[in-house]
Parts: C-alpha cells; sequence; structure tokens
C-alpha cells in the first residue's frame, strides 16, 4: 500500500454527515472518536477504506464513518470483508463486530478469517451482553448472570474472545479498552500495520445493560493494580510501583509474583513475536474473571502468508504463464470437430 | 410407442440404425462413467449427435455388488438432431448381477443385453438379492428373467486377465481393465472407430504404461471377440447426422456454465470473484472456474454457504462480478444475504443445480424443485430475476443472461440449473466469440446531485430513470464514499429511514427494477402447429424431452405447439396472451407443479400440471402421454357441453 500521494485529512474528513445513535454515555462513544481521530495518522485515503459491520450496537459504526461502508447482516461481516479484501487487496478494510455478533452467531465466520488471515482489522466490541435486542446474556457473559433471558443465571460457561482468536491462528491478537483513547489508538495503529488479520478485543462498558462490568479493572483508581500492560520485549510488570509481574512457574503456567520475593529476572519477558502461541494464550487466560489483574495490548504480532494477496499472486502468476484469458481458445480446449 | 430402433434404411439394410441408446451398469468401482464417457467422444467426434444421462450414487462407494452401489451412464447417439438420452436403452451392459437386477426393467422390450458372466457366481448373485426364498442364489442368466431379450453372455473379466497375463499384470490389477473390453465390444457391435479411445489411453495413462497396455489389450480384446464370435451377430451403424454447419465440441452443462461465466466476467470487462462451499451436483464449477485464473478469476473455498455468498456479495460490492455456486440446501443457507444484495441493490450471481429434495434428499439425482426457493425463498418484499438453462450447453449463454441482468439492474439474479444438465453431455455448435453481447456497466465516477445550498453530492440511490438500476461507486473512487446496509434506506440518499411512506416507496421501486428486466426479453418463440389448440410449455431440462415428445406426436399427426420459457422472474411480457391463444396448457415440470401454480395465479388460467419426482428426467414418451389425454379431453370437453 503506497502512502506517498495520500492527502493530508484531518478527522472531519473521516466523519459522515450522519447523526450518532448510541444510548448517551456508551463506550462506543469512546471507540468512535479513537478510531476518527487515528485515521489521518495511518497514512490512507478515506476512499480506499472500507468499514464492514454485522449486526449489534457497535455494527451502526460504519455509517459515522466518511468513508466506503457496509452494515451487513448478523454475523456475516468478516465474510463479506474477505470477499472485499480478496477482490481488492489494495482496500484498508475493517470489520466492527461484537461479543455477540462475532462470538455468537458469526463464530465461523470470524474463526475462518482469522485462520486465512486475511488483510482485515477485526475490533470486536466485548460489553458482555446483547444491547440491540435490550438485555440478554451473551456469549462472554459469566456463568450465572442475570438477564431477561436468564432469570435466575444463565448456566453457559463464556467464550474468551482472545483464546478463541489465538487457537483459531490469529497472527495479530490485542486487548483494549474505551476509557483509555491513547492506548486504543497504539492498538488500532498496531493492528493496521498488520499484514493479516488482526483481532482486537476491545473491553466496552454498556451503560444501561451491563453498566460497569470492567470497573474493576478499567476504572482510573483501578488500573495500576488490576491492568497488566504488555510491552514486546519488557519484563510484564505492574501495580503503582511496577512491584508485581507475570512469572512462568516449573509447572509451566503463569503466576503473578510479587518482583521481591522471585527477582526480576524470573519476570517472563513478553515477545508478541514468538511463533508459538503457548505463552500468549497463558497471558490471554491470566485473567479468569473481570475482578483480577487483566494483560492489556498486543499478545500476538507474527508474520505469516496473508490470504488476499496470496490468491492475488495466484492470479497473476497464472496470467504470467499462460498470457491473458482467451475466449475462443478456452472453448477450443475439450477438442472440437468440423461439420459441413 | 417405445423409443425402439425405428427403421432401416432406405437400400433395406437392417444394420443402420438411426439411433441407439446403451446404458453402461456396473459397480461403482468398474469404471462406468469412464467408459460411457469414452463411448460418448468417439461418437461425438464421429459426427453422432448425442445426449448423455450420467446416473451414480450418492455413495462414493456402496458396498460393492450391491444395487445401491450400481453406477450407471446412458448415451443416446443418432444419425439426426436429438434433445434426450433416450427412453428406453436399446443395449445395456451389466458388468455384475446387481447392475441387471437396477436396470434390467429400463431396457426396451426385446433389447439387448451384455452381461459379464464371471460376474455371475454365487457370491455376486446374493449380494444383488438374486436369492430364491430360502435365501439361495438364483442365476437369471438361467431362470427366464432374461426371455425375451437378445442375451450376450461374456466371461469380460476372465478374458481380460488371460489377454493381460503376457504384460506381466497381476490378475487383480488385470481386472480393473474389464470396462474397456466392454469398450471394445460395444465398439466393433456399433462401428465405432478405435484410434480416438486407443490414443486416449495412451495419453491419460501417460504416467503409468502397463495400465495403459492392459487398458489397450483389454479394449482390443473386446473388439476382436465381436469380430471372431459368431454369437454377436451382426455389426450396427449409426451414420453421423447432418447438424449445422460449424465447429463442435461435446460440453457438460457444468462446463458450459462454468464458461459461461469466464464469458460474462470477459464480456463484462469485469474480474469475477467466485465465492462457493463444496455441494453435490454443483462443485464441478468450483473446480471449473478455479483453473481458469488467467482470466482474472479468483475462488474462495468458503468456510460454509453463509460464508461464500457474503465473499460473493463482498466482492461485488468492491466491484467484481461476484458469483456463488450451490444447490437447494445451500439456497436456502444463503436466503438471508441474498436479501441483503436485494436492499443494497448490488450485482450477484447465485447459481443453483438442482437436486432432489427436501433435505439432502437425493444429492446426485436431479428435480427442478428450486423454483419456489428461487421466486419467494427470502424474508421480506424480495423479488429478484430468476433465469433457467434447458439444455448442458444452453447453460452458457443461460450464465451470460444471468450476469447481464445483474450488472445492468444491480441486482442478484439466481440463476437455475439441474442434475441432469450438469453432467449430462452433448455437442455443441461453438457460438463466435466475437458475436457475444457486451454486457459491461460503467462505474459510478463523480457526484450526480446538487443540495440546496449548490453542494455537488453523490446520492448512492439515485436511480437510473429507465432501469430504476442505482450507481455502482466502488472503494478507491474518491468523493463517492457511502455507506450501504440491511436497513430501509431513503430514496434517494440512501441515509437510514424508517418512514412508512418511504418504506412503501422503496418497496415498489425494488419490485418495478424487477420488473423492468421484461423489457429485455424477446417475444416468446413458439414452434409446432400454428392451429394447435394444445400448447406444452416448459422450463429448465424439460426441454429435451418436450421437443421429443411434441416432434413425435407431430409426425403421426397429432397437432400440438410448444413454447419453452428462459425467464421464471419477470415472467415474459407475452406469456399470458400466448397462454390464452390455447385450448390446453401443458406444463410438464420435475416438481410438484411449481411453475403451475405461479401461472394459474398470475394468469388465471388453467394448467395441466405434469409432475415428476422420481430424481429422473422425463421421459418423451410422458410427455407425449399428457399430450395425447389433452386432446382427449378436448373431446370430451365439447361433449360434455358447458362444464
Amino acid at each position: 500500500m503506497s502512502t506517498a500521494q495520500v492527502a493530508v485529512t484531518t478527522k472531519k474528513d473521516w466523519t459522515s454527515d450522519q447523526e450518532v445513535r448510541w444510548c448517551p454515555g456508551c463506550g462506543d462513544y469512546g471507540i468512535l472518536l479513537a478510531v476518527q481521530q487515528l485515521m489521518p495518522e495511518l497514512g490512507v485515503a478515506p476512499e480506499n477504506t472500507v468499514f464492514v459491520s454485522g449486526i449489534g450496537c457497535s455494527s451502526r459504526f460504519p455509517y459515522y464513518m466518511n468513508t466506503y461502508g457496509m452494515h451487513s447482516i448478523h454475523g456475516r461481516a468478516p465474510a463479506i470483508a474477505t470477499g472485499i479484501a480478496t477482490a481488492r487487496p489494495d482496500l484498508d478494510v475493517w470489520v466492527i463486530t461484537g461479543d455477540g455478533d462475532g462470538l455468537s452467531i458469526g463464530g465461523n465466520h470470524l474463526i475462518h478469517a482469522l485462520r486465512r488471515n486475511v488483510n482485515i482489522n477485526i475490533l470486536l466490541f466485548n460489553n458482555r451482553i446483547y444491547g440491540l435486542t435490550k438485555g440478554q446474556y451473551s456469549p462472554t457473559s459469566e456463568v450465572g448472570k442475570v438477564t431477561k433471558s436468564t432469570p435466575v443465571g444463565s448456566v453457559d460457561a463464556p467464550f474468551n474472545p482472545l483464546s478463541v482468536a489465538l487457537g483459531a491462528e490469529a497472527s495479530f491478537v490485542a486487548r483494549t479498552h474505551d476509557l483509555d483513547r491513547k492506548h486504543m489508538q497504539e492498538t488500532f495503529r498496531a493492528a493496521h500495520a498488520h499484514n493479516g488479520a488482526s483481532f482486537v478485543e476491545i473491553y466496552q462498558n454498556c451503560n444501561v445493560f451491563n453498566d460497569g462490568q470492567f470497573s474493576d479493572i478499567t476504572k482510573k483508581t483501578n488500573r495500576e493494580n488490576m491492568m497488566i500492560d504488555l510491552v514486546h520485549g519488557e519484563p510484564i510488570l505492574f501495580g503503582p510501583d511496577r512491584e508485581r509481574g507475570v512469572m512462568q512457574g516449573t509447572d509451566g503456567f503463569l503466576h503473578i509474583v510479587e518482583v521481591a520475593d522471585v527477582g526480576l529476572d524470573q519476570i517472563l519477558i513478553h515477545d508478541e513475536k514468538n511463533d508459538r502461541p503457548s505463552l500468549a494464550f497463558a497471558l490471554a487466560r491470566l485473567n479468569d474473571d473481570d475482578h483480577s489483574p487483566t494483560p492489556f495490548g498486543v499478545f500476538r504480532n507474527i508474520q505469516r502468508s496473508e490470504y488476499a494477496q496470496a490468491v492475488s499472486d495466484q492470479v497473476v502468476a497464472a496470467s504470467e504463464r499462460r498470457g491473458p484469458g482467451d475466449l475462443g481458445e478456452l472453448l477450443a480446449s475439450n477438442g472440437t470437430w468440423t461439420v459441413g | 410407442m417405445t423409443d425402439t430402433i425405428e427403421r432401416s434404411d432406405t437400400a433395406g439394410n437392417d444394420r443402420v440404425l438411426d439411433h441407439l441408446v446403451v446404458r453402461f451398469a456396473g459397480d461403482s468401482g468398474d469404471g462406468m462413467q469412464l467408459t460411457g464417457d469414452r463411448f460418448t467422444s468417439v461418437s461425438a467426434s464421429f459426427g453422432n449427435d448425442l445426449s448423455t444421462l450420467p446416473d451414480f450414487p450418492a455413495e462414493i462407494r456402496a458396498p460393492a455388488g450391491t444395487v445401491n452401489g450400481v453406477s450407471a451412464f446412458q448415451v443416446n447417439i443418432a444419425d439426426h438432431e436429438i434433445t434426450t438420452p433416450g427412453d428406453e436403452p436399446n443395449v445395456l451392459v451389466a458388468m455384475n448381477p446387481a447392475a441387471l437386477k437396477a436396470d434390467l426393467h429400463r431396457l426396451e422390450v426385446g433389447g439387448t443385453v451384455i452381461v459379464n458372466e464371471d460376474s455371475f457366481d454365487a457370491r455376486d448373485l446374493s449380494k444383488a438379492g438374486y436369492v430364491d426364498s430360502s435365501d439361495e442364489p438364483v442365476n437369471p442368466l438361467e431362470d427366464g428373467t432374461l426371455n425375451g431379450y437378445r442375451v450376450l453372455k461374456v466371461p469380460m473379466t476372465s478374458l481380460t486377465k488371460e489377454v493381460c497375463e503376457p504384460l506381466g499384470v497381476k490378475p487383480r490389477d488385470a481386472e480393473r481393465s474389464k470396462n474397456f473390453f466392454a469398450l471394445g465390444l460395444v465398439s466393433w457391435m456399433y462401428t465405432r472407430p478405435t484410434e480416438p479411445t486407443e490414443e486416449w489411453i495412451g495419453q491419460k495413462f501417460a504416467k503409468n504404461e502397463q495400465v495403459a497396455a492392459a487398458n489397450t489389450a483389454a479394449f482390443r480384446a473386446g473388439f476382436n471377440f465381436g469380430e471372431t464370435t459368431e454369437a454377436v451377430g451382426h455389426r450396427y451403424e449409426v451414420r453421423p447426422a447432418t447438424l449445422p454447419a460449424g465447429t463442435y465440441t461435446s460440453i457438460t452443462g457444468n462446463q458450459a456454465l462454468s464458461w459461461g461465466l469466464v464469458a460474462a466476467g470477459q464480456l463484462a470487462k469485469l474480474p469475477i470473484t467466485l465465492g462457493s462451499y463444496p455441494i453435490t451436483p454443483a462443485s464441478d464449477i468450483l473446480h471449473e472456474l478455479s483453473k481458469h485464473k488467467h482470466f482474472g478469476i479468483r475462488t474462495v473455498q468458503a468456510e460454509d454457504e453463509i460464508a461464500a455468498v457474503g465473499v460473493a456479495l463482498g466482492a461485488s460490492f468492491a466491484g467484481h462480478l461476484g458469483i456463488t455456486t450451490t444447490s437447494g440446501p445451500g439456497v436456502a443457507l444463503k436466503s438471508e444475504t441474498i436479501s441483503l444484495a436485494v436492499a443494497i441493490e448490488l450485482p450477484l450471481l447465485i447459481i443453483d443445480i438442482q437436486r432432489g429434495g427436501p433435505s439432502t434428499g437425493l444429492p446426485t439425482k436431479t428435480e427442478a424443485s428450486d423454483l419456489n426457493i428461487a421466486l419467494y425463498g427470502r424474508h421480506g418484499e424480495s423479488p429478484l430475476p430468476v433465469v433457467a438453462s434447458k439444455s448442458p450447453a444452453d447453460c452458457f449463454h443461460a450464465a451470460i443472461e444471468a450476469a447481464r441482468i445483474a450488472l445492468k439492474y444491480r441486482t442478484p439474479v439466481i440463476l437455475l440449473s439441474d442434475g441432469y444438465l450438469a453432467n449430462g453431455s452433448e455437442p455443441w455448435k461453438l457460438p463466435d466469440v466475437d458475436s457475444l453481447p457486451d454486457i459491461s456497466v460503467p462505474f459510478a465516477t463523480g457526484t450526480n446531485h446538487v443540495d440546496d445550498d449548490g453542494n455537488e453530492e453523490f446520492w448512492p440511490y439515485l436511480r437510473d430513470p429507465e432501469t430504476l438500476a442505482r450507481p455502482w461507486a466502488i472503494p478507491g473512487t474518491p468523493g463517492l464514499m457511502h455507506r450501504v446496509g440491511g436497513l430501509e434506506k431513503a430514496d434517494g440518499t440512501g441515509n437510514i429511514d424508517y418512514t412508512p411512506q418511504n418504506h412503501e416507496r422503496m418497496t415498489e421501486l425494488r419490485e418495478a427494477k424487477v420488473a423492468a428486466v421484461t423489457a429485455d426479453i424477446p417475444p416468446t418463440e413458439v414452434e409446432g402447429d400454428v392451429d394447435a389448440d394444445v400448447l406444452v410449455l416448459g422450463w429448465g431440462s424439460t426441454w429435451a424431452a418436450i421437443d421429443a415428445a411434441v416432434q413425435r406426436r407431430r409426425r403421426v399427426g397429432v397437432k400440438v405447439a410448444k413454447a419453452h420459457i428462459a425467464h421464471l422472474s419477470p415472467l415474459p411480457p407475452d406469456l399470458g396472451d400466448l397462454l390464452r391463444r390455447y385450448r390446453k396448457v401443458i406444463v410438464p415440470e420435475l416438481n410438484r407443479g411449481q411453475l403451475a401454480h405461479l401461472l394459474r395465479g398470475t394468469y388465471l388460467i388453467d394448467i395441466i400440471s405434469v409432475s415428476k419426482i422420481q430424481g429422473l428426467p422425463f421421459k418423451s414418451r410422458e410427455i407425449e402421454a399428457a399430450i395425447d389425454a389433452a386432446i382427449e379431453s378436448l373431446g370430451a370437453d365439447s361433449e360434455g357441453g358447458a362444464s
């Protein structure tokens, strides 16, 4: 993708004339603002950018971006985006989805887009609830959640979105949250720079149907103790004085430890480029609920063959080998005979 | 009135046939499709007109030797133009007892049965179910089952093993060449040239010389067996047909359809993206298009049917000709995305190679029962154009026509073919490539509206006044950024709009746009007697049987006419008037009368629905019977007075 000739744009150039219609106080506003502010910095033109979404509150997103966009059908955005990216590897393609859209009805498309490593950026707004249909539990809701459809508590075990993505062979996996615009923008920037499918889980507050789901972690006063910032090549430390860290035990599992107890050299150095996904998977599962220290940032960021380009390369190679298609030649290719 | 060999030639030479129907039947592992295919190719290049009907089980390998595992290939070759694979075979080649059991009932009375005698042992007889009440095997070659047929008992397996032995081929391997023995024998009996087959064997098995040698030896042995064994009797001949002058090739419906799609891309000057999920009997189109990447064709084998159509629609949004290929169950899964395509008004081709349903149904057998789902199988008011192909070669032109409509009117189009057309083959007079239509449409390049303040803007739903198509503005075009989606859009601007009047207007506009396609539909052609009281109206693959039936009734002086429609939605604008010109209208369909219902509802005309739902195409005889019954009822109507 050439960035040289792209005209300078501002947030205004990326903002459509449509009135934003999320509930007042919704976490989606913060994400939209982060994206609209970030886009001018990415060196791409609005006309070469496509936002595709499914159905759900988050999926209204494309209407608010002054780019090409499609508000498609429930769960299918990754499949449609795969078609767009495969037809046109020159485009910058983003998928906006949610925990219901991406992990329930559209789970199959999500995992296959990640497996194929199509060059699309998938932003999954995880609010652990169905908002648009007014408050049913979602595939990321915790067991026991009381909602309109589970009046005595849900009995479904939830998905961990990052585990799903890593299990689906995703080459880029990250987590951020709706209260930290700068962190979102750095995460989205890295996702955009990645050649291949990028998967970003965004902890997003639904202030109407699931208010405060992530507050124990993402509230400003809790962040130092509850958010673990992953920085490539750095020891994984957190706490007000970075006095706590993540260590790989002799049992092979990851543990949260006091640095003073084990020594800094025992703290795990974060390696997002590690070809093997096991440590990223362990980090993704470090927090077993929404009330314990939780890693944020880029978990995995590796290079492997990108689907749309590989498909395109085969088309180019065939054209070089066989020349441009000749219809007359094709029609005669079974062998012919002449009458009269 | 059966489909038997009809005449001696004028010189009184009884060894010349005007046509011949051969059915090769054997176990799934016996290579019957290959054998039939070879017989077909040789006959095609010899100059016969022909039509084929491959008939194979859904299982890849049902238990060997059982009736469920029988795979057959029927081919009709003629010295004149024909359209069907023949009602009843004149010759049945049965490689084992199961094949005889499965197919003997199809053979014409007094027809020829060629059996592989070696296979009629106690074990194979039992597996085929030729047993008496105490489960003891009973041999149909000996118990009178074949009385009235001309029977040739040939020990094909042992003769093949014998001829392969000097080549150093193990008996077990040699046995696999016995289909070529059968082909050789039939080739001798019906005077087929041998060189093309020997050449073909050499090329096909070039990588394994021993197999090539064994097959060639078996083929020659079969041929020589015919020549030297008195029991085989006369040789027969089917002379070349006098087809219109031109260059011909032999083609199956799925290949013709694939090439039609390739051509559509070229004629539209657009790259193609195919999203597909493997499904019988449509998978061959995915295979074929995957071979032609140098035409700018991208194929995506998607994770499921829904993703497949999603990929195609995404590609269309991005400016490609987006195509998805499937069969009935896949159409059901794609339904929601097709409705989205109706709403966002983008070109999209959905190819449905119909098979027996419901559910998995008869995956390898033909049926035309997806007309209703094609017409109506979506939520909301979601009209779209539907086109159907009528013969294997016609699939080429039908694909171009479907693409033309999709592009011109920015709409999803469903093209219906079926298993019979997909796998059947016929000679095809190649079209002049330069005469194919230009179906290209322009992309939007600039703004199309000025707002009240004099600002130029782009309205994605501002329609062409004639076609009612909206502009196709593809990503990468500066200044035309816009959003489409499933929510109802305001007429013109395309912004979300839930107002009652707007929804009604948009619904009417979408309907009117599909109706506008009638402007391009040529007058419906009627063939047959101008003063006929009875019309046979067909769609899809019934064309062949209707054509044969009408010709045969007319040959004996029955007055009857026929018409065939390719456009099922919208229907041809002249169709209502046309139907009203006849006292009786017969509509044969491989379903329970889906078009008949539509015609009754649309035109308030009574229709005689002739239904067949056996996984098989119509025999022309079945349609002839319907014609006779309709004519008879005319007499009864007049006699009965005002009823």
